[in-house]
């Protein structure tokens, strides 16, 4: 049998991990300079890559002459339009499908079937029915974030604890009530959680149906840098498009900060 | 407040999930201002049966009705306190007893003083602001219980409201209990399978058998419940007697639910 003698090791290390914003910032920095300096040394060709310093002149130029902002706006009206019609019709049909008997299995049946097209092959049916304008670019986004929208509020009631529901139940509140007062704020975590896949979802999306049918917008911009093989605004457009994903992510952080303080 | 006179009746109450029968033609009587435990070896139906009693399961057969008159200021007549407290996360201590308040006649400039009476009474009211996550569950359970005593019920039912607490919380709640059920003077069912909270808090213990529940026996206290102690060598003879009548019951319960883990 072996002998035990001496402290008792501490063995609850780890498993633990959490935040640290410097380290973010200084990864990211580090990252540039790293970059900066295999551009500045030889180390990459600048042939076929770039530099931080000659994105960050270009996007300067770009701001300067006004195209930064025409693509931006373009972008972020087409961004924000699709979002909001995907959203709004993704909650309200999670909603019925989630709370009615009479719904959920045709609802569910209807997105299971639809969920998994990829909606980047949808573009130019959706420039054959709505036409080349906003129109489909707008459609395209909305039909990306409106499926997960769906899926993401059916679970987030379903994972509404069913004790809860009782409880008003048993406290005699009306259906509008108990809809209000305990499905949704018990599902709210995880609808939250759902806008951070359908942003990401819709930016994807916003790219695609301005690279397939577009004049102004990032997409569109990123597409003629690239034929014009101008490889400085092509990454310019891409570290916009990374800056926009940042900006919204923040902006769901803080939402989520304050809607789900009690967390 | 004044006395309940809500009689409350279970008849023949029979229960079954699919194929699984739970309780058989249960009879209970809860008189007025009464407190009525049920106990039994786990999973007789009590929990079950107190839904049925709460209208939040239908019985498969029999019925329960409710006889007399509620006070003038009840607001919902038959009132549950669950087992798990059952609070809104994202509301407030105040804001959990305010929200069984928001759908009754009450007006809106009542709800501060009513919340405040009964955060008093289940000394809750230095943590009217409090999440429910910064709560221990003895004091979950208080809230869950000044809940209830809000709308002023005529029936107050009640889940094994002690049984996930630790034995200390569970002395202290337990005389709480008993004080404000006393003076709240509601028709009491408190459903446990603890045989000194039957004792300290029932007037009518109502025994149920092994699944199938049915009515085994009742056994009457006229001990008035403030002032009972858990010495008390009358309610430890009590609590003897619940024992024998269950224990056989209690322990092929044990060994029906340790064949179906192995």
């Amino acid at each position: 049998m072996p002998t035990l003698e001496g402290m008792v090791p501490f063995r609850a290390r780890g498993f633990a991990p959490r935040d640290i914003p410097a380290a973010s910032v200084g990864t990211l920095i580090g990252l540039l300079a790293l970059w900066q300096a295999a551009a500045s040394f030889g180390w990459i060709s600048t042939a076929f890559t770039s530099d931080p310093f000659s994105i960050g002149r270009a996007l300067w130029i770009l701001a300067r002459s006004g195209q930064l902002w025409v693509n931006l706006w373009a972008s972020l009206q087409r961004l924000a339009i699709g979002w909001v019609v995907g959203t709004v019709a993704g909650l309200a049909l999670g909603l019925v499908v989630g709370l009615f008997t009479v719904a959920r299995s045709p609802g569910m049946a209807v997105v299971s079937a639809l969920f998994p097209v990829p909606k980047i092959a949808l573009v130019p049916l959706f420039i054959i029915w709505f036409g080349i304008g906003e129109g489909s670019k707008v459609a395209t986004l909305a039909f990306g974030v409106f499926f997960p929208t769906v899926i993401n509020v059916v679970a987030g009631i379903d994972g509404v604890p069913r004790s809860l529901i009782r409880m008003g139940q048993a406290f005699n509140m009306s259906w509008r009530s108990i809809v209000l007062k305990i499905v949704l704020p018990g599902a709210l975590p995880v609808i939250l959680s759902g806008f951070r896949i359908t942003t990401s979802t819709a930016i994807i999306l916003l790219v695609a149906a301005e690279m397939i049918g577009a004049e102004k917008g990032i997409g569109a911009f990123v597409l003629e840098a690239g034929n014009l093989y101008d490889i400085d605004n092509l990454l310019a457009g891409l570290v916009l498009l990374s800056v926009i994903g940042l900006v919204v992510s923040w902006v769901l952080g803080r939402l989520e900060r304050a809607l789900l303080a009690w967390r | 407040m004044s006395a309940s006179a809500v009689r409350l009746t279970a008849r023949g109450v029979t229960h079954a999930f699919h194929a699984l029968t739970v309780l058989e033609g249960v009879d209970l009587d809860a008189a007025p201002g009464e407190v009525t435990v049920v106990i039994g070896p786990s999973g007789c139906g009590k929990s079950t049966l107190l839904g049925i009693l709460g209208g939040l399961l239908a019985p498969a057969a029999g019925e329960v009705r409710l006889a007399g008159a509620a006070g003038g200021e009840c607001l919902n007549p038959i009132t549950y306190v669950f087992q798990d407290a059952s609070l809104l996360p994202w509301r407030s201590v105040a804001g959990n007893v305010s929200l069984v308040l928001e759908d009754t006649p009450l007006p809106a400039s009542e709800r501060p003083a009513r919340i405040a009476e009964v955060l008093a009474q289940t000394k809750l009211s230095d943590f009217a602001a409090a999440w429910p996550k910064q709560l221990s569950g003895g004091m979950r359970q208080r809230v869950g219980i000044a809940r209830a005593l809000a709308v002023r019920p005529a029936v107050l039912l009640m889940d094994e409201p002690l049984s996930a607490l630790d034995a200390q919380s569970r002395a202290l709640l337990l005389d709480d209990f008993a004080a404000l059920i006393a003076r709240a003077s509601v028709t009491c069912v408190y459903v446990t399978h603890n045989l000194a909270e039957a004792a300290l808090l029932g007037q009518t213990i109502v025994v149920l058998s092994r699944r199938p529940g049915k009515v085994r026996a009742v056994r009457r206290i006229e001990q008035p419940i403030e002032g009972r102690h858990p010495e008390d060598p009358r309610l430890l003879e009590v609590q003897a007697e619940l024992w024998e009548l269950i224990r056989d019951d209690a322990a092929k319960a044990e060994r029906e639910i340790a064949g179906a883990d192995a």
